[in-house]
């Protein structure tokens, strides 16, 4: 097996919301290749506990790349370098012995600073909940065959459910906007006949809510495709910024 | 204490409507005088949230995630059985049922698992309605696949990440009442203790997450959907928050744990690398569609796996269940590779695993056909690992996944203590001593989409409730001990880190009452798990305070009950002399090494009642009758 690396670790460090933060240096001896980049920060915090310091705070869960809870700003890119592949998925193995590795929290106004790496992202729930949803109640349904839905729309419907809601996309976003997460949902169930009959207001509501919570506009720079962990394309917001006008003028 | 499971006379195919049309209703203008306390948000969780919001009642729920789409229920990958029978290939409810049955060993209520076999067709038709993109054919109907224990294809599934879709589908469902003001959401509140007033569940206790305060919530019902308890054994496929706290102290409050030593060790998992790894990651079980399982048939075969000619492998699941296959349950499959490695066939570097090989299918299909279907399993493969298993076969070890026990519930979901409900994994109810693959998602969104709304009606018609505030005595002396026990925590100020306690109980667990167990090995793990809980209540050491955001503490509540409820596990371990299903006693087994089950002793529920700690637990037993199924020796062959 590969040899163990020395790394240096510059990581934003803030009490809480309103505390002033800043970047404080750690030396890492002894990390592993084959450590994901989740573990190595479990070691640190596990040494800092020993010698009676507080642990650095992040979002983690699952650690597959599915529940969209962990962030980090790593070297200046959502997820670090990888494409593709949310920070629980990424390896030391990505980094080299001796390297200088800055980690921060997402910076977006609509985030804000929990503690040290943790941001709140509940502003993605209450844009969900306005009108991220197709209307139907428990009972009372159709057959599940009875709507029938071609594979090549299935595919592309699935495509933008896919999204993790992890927030990479206003993290790498110059203007902090949330349009691929809100197209992502909006072309989910605009492209589905499921979602067809409320695709006006959803639209309106949604776009509203993101407003109302501070994101910025999208100015084309498609920065969140390239750092979308899911790999969720723009094409989405072009689908959105149809549904959007349609809702509006038509 | 008498259980009474509740359990409907008549024929099973009757029980559960004759059941509904006894069930006491509240007319709809009186269900808005409700609240129901709901936590956890996994997908027994939200769909019950949203489907009791949607009847009128109004809802609390609460998670310790910061939202609730990141319950763990998201990374199921598989998929969802449903006896539709698109297929056309014999599958029905009752087959569904006498799957489930067996499949779990014997060791689950035939009543339960008929009505989850016969409302999971509605799961799918609810799925589809809220916009889950399912995989589909080229006609535009849904597609299926097939799972283990089962001869016929009824699992639906979107890609591999089929959790994730129904999750996102309930989670739609309750922000929609969320936007309808019926579900009022508290999120990074962990519910660390269950609140009785006058013998009846009204309310939770919960530290806030972000400042560390104390706070209750106040209800005429409780529901938990809070979880297994995986996390136990430091290292299984759950997610690192997965945690056992909120049953466990609800079982300290008289709710009665059933089956706990039920744990299942899922075969296809990427296998340990070394002692940094934090968790274990699930290939999904959908590869045994179109992998193969073999190990060298020579012991320290040096060769590459590309290079070892078909005379020199063992498909051995292959050689032994010719009728099933690569698709025996997972019990089987775990134990046989393990079985495989310990006799020195086992492969990698660790010599702790086994191959799962596509190359047939590759060679058959294109390597199009498997990117298709499990192309994100690929890649999570490569990110873990850094190898290409479209070039050589993964490698794959068992691993802890899921727990078949958990707290003890009747017919209506309903625990030991009136008015506290428990869905989804959280209970033991549906999976006796097994569960098959893709019934986890089934069991979660039947107990809270079709199951729940129709019994906790009938509670609270039935019952007369006080008015009940967070001054009650109930609640502040819940409050008072929580901040009692958190301050204990905070002052131990020892030497060693929660994880460290974490490690040393995972590796008895592990080691003790893992795969394979014997009375030895139970008595030790009996005996070593409370030595280390001493330890940790006289060295953790949590840093920073109790007042604001502290991950530290957060793990050290949810080790300090792991403690607890480990300890119990190897106890019920050990009094369960047969094996059944994932409980394997290494005494009690066939010639051919298959579980023996004792079915004359052990044809019940083991329901355990917490006496304190240090004590001994009290065993209650519901005895199982089989009436449709007849016990016999599963055979896979």
């Amino acid at each position: 097996m590969s040899s163990s690396m020395k790394i240096t670790l510059k990581v934003w460090r803030q009490a809480e919301k309103n505390a002033r933060g800043r970047l404080m240096t750690y030396s890492v001896p002894d990390v592993s290749p084959d450590m994901s980049f989740l573990e190595m920060l479990d070691m640190v915090n596990n040494t800092l506990v020993r010698k009676g310091e507080d642990a650095i705070a992040f979002d983690h869960d699952c650690r597959e790349g599915i529940c969209g809870t962990c962030s980090l700003y790593i070297n200046g890119r959502a997820h670090g370098p990888l494409k593709g592949v949310a920070t629980c998925q990424l390896h030391m193995r990505s980094f080299s012995d001796g390297d200088t590795i800055v980690v921060e929290p997402w910076r977006a106004s609509p985030f804000p600073v929990i503690k040290d790496l943790v941001v709140d992202r509940s502003s993605f729930d209450r844009i969900m909940q306005a009108g991220g949803y197709v209307s139907v109640r428990t009972g009372g349904v159709p057959d599940a065959n009875a709507i029938p839905i071609p594979k090549a729309v299935a595919d592309e419907a699935f495509d933008a459910a896919a999204c993790i809601g992890c927030g990479a996309c206003v993290a790498a976003c110059k203007n902090s906007s949330a349009m691929l997460f809100v197209s992502a949902k909006v072309s989910q169930l605009a492209l589905l006949p499921q979602g067809n009959a409320e695709r006006r207001q959803r639209a309106e509501r949604m776009v509203a809510q993101m407003d109302a919570e501070g994101f910025g506009s999208c100015s084309n720079t498609y920065a969140c495709e390239a750092e979308c962990p899911k790999e969720i394309s723009v094409s989405n917001i072009a689908r959105l910024n149809r549904e959007f006008i349609r809702a509006k003028v038509l | 204490m008498k259980l009474n499971s509740k359990i409907p006379g008549g024929p099973i195919e009757k029980k559960w409507d004759d059941h509904r049309f006894h069930l006491k209703l509240i007319n709809p203008a009186n269900k808005r005088k409700y609240t129901v306390v709901v936590v956890g948000t996994g997908l027994a969780g939200a769909s019950a949230a949203a489907s009791l919001a949607e009847l009128g009642y109004n809802v609390i729920t609460l998670c310790y995630h910061e939202s609730p789409r990141r319950a763990h229920s998201i990374a199921a990958q598989g998929g969802i059985n449903a006896p539709k029978n698109y297929t056309n290939d014999g599958d029905s409810v009752y087959r569904l049922f006498y799957d489930t049955v067996k499949g779990g060993d014997y060791r689950a209520r035939e009543a339960n698992v008929y009505r989850l076999a016969q409302v999971s067709g509605s799961i799918i038709d609810q799925c589809v309605a809220q916009g889950v993109p399912f995989a589909r054919e080229y006609g535009g109907l849904l597609d299926n696949r097939s799972f283990g224990g089962a001869q016929v294809s009824r699992t639906f599934y979107a890609r591999g990440q089929t959790g994730q879709q129904l999750l996102l589908g309930a989670y739609s469902a309750m922000v929609r009442q969320m936007d309808a003001g019926k579900v009022k959401l508290f999120a990074r509140r962990e519910m660390l203790d269950l609140v009785v007033v006058d013998g009846k569940a009204r309310g939770v206790v919960c530290r806030n997450l972000v400042n560390g305060s104390i706070e209750s919530y106040v209800g005429d019902a409780v529901i938990l959907a809070t979880g297994g308890y995986g996390n136990v054994f430091y290292l299984s496929t759950n997610a690192m928050m997965c945690n056992g706290s909120a049953t466990w102290r609800a079982h300290k409050k008289g709710a009665l744990f059933g089956n706990p030593c039920f744990t299942q060790i899922h075969p296809t998992c990427i296998p340990v690398s070394s002692g940094h790894q934090s968790k274990l990651t699930l290939m999904s079980e959908s590869l045994r569609n179109d992998g193969r399982i073999w190990v060298p048939k020579a012991k320290d075969d040096k060769r590459q796996a590309t290079d070892i000619p078909e005379s020199d492998r063992d498909y051995y699941l292959e050689r032994l269940y010719p009728s099933f296959g690569n698709l025996v349950p997972r019990d089987v499959a775990s134990r046989r590779a393990k079985e495989m490695c310990d006799k020195g066939l086992g492969v990698g570097p660790t010599k702790l695993a086994v191959y799962l090989d596509f190359a047939d299918t590759i060679k058959r299909n294109g390597k199009e056909y498997i990117e298709e279907k499990y192309g994100n399993l690929f890649d999570m493969y490569q990110q873990i690992t850094g190898e290409n298993a479209y070039v050589s076969p993964m490698r794959i070890y068992p691993a802890v996944h899921y727990t078949m026990g958990g707290l003890w519930v009747d017919y209506n979901l309903e625990s030991t203590i009136p008015g506290m409900f428990v869905l989804g994994e959280a209970n033991f109810s549906d999976h006796g001593a097994n569960r098959l693959g893709a019934s986890a998602l089934m069991q979660g969104l039947a107990d809270g989409y079709f199951i729940i709304p129709y019994t906790i009606g009938d509670y609270l018609a039935s019952n007369k409730f006080t008015p009940v505030d967070t001054s009650h005595a109930a609640f502040q002396d819940a409050e008072k001990g929580l901040s009692a026990m958190t301050k204990k925590l905070m002052g131990i100020n020892g030497k060693r880190t929660v994880d460290d306690f974490h490690k040393a109980l995972g590796k008895v667990m592990w080691d003790d009452v893992g795969m394979a167990r014997d009375a030895k090995s139970l008595k030790n793990a009996i005996k070593e798990i409370p030595r280390i809980r001493e330890e940790f209540w006289k060295d953790v050491r949590i840093p920073g305070s109790d007042g604001n955001f502290n991950q530290e503490l957060e793990k050290a509540h949810r080790v300090a009950d792991f403690l607890e409820l480990g300890e119990l596990m190897a106890r019920d371990a050990l009094h369960r002399k047969e094996s059944c299903g994932g409980h394997f006693r290494q005494e009690y087994q066939t010639a051919d090494g298959e579980a023996l089950r004792d079915d004359k002793k052990f044809s019940y529920v083991a329901a355990w009642e917490f006496k304190g700690v240090d004590k001994t637990p009290a065993l209650h037993k519901e005895p199982l009758k089989f009436e449709y199924v007849k016990p016999a020796q599963r055979s896979y062959k």
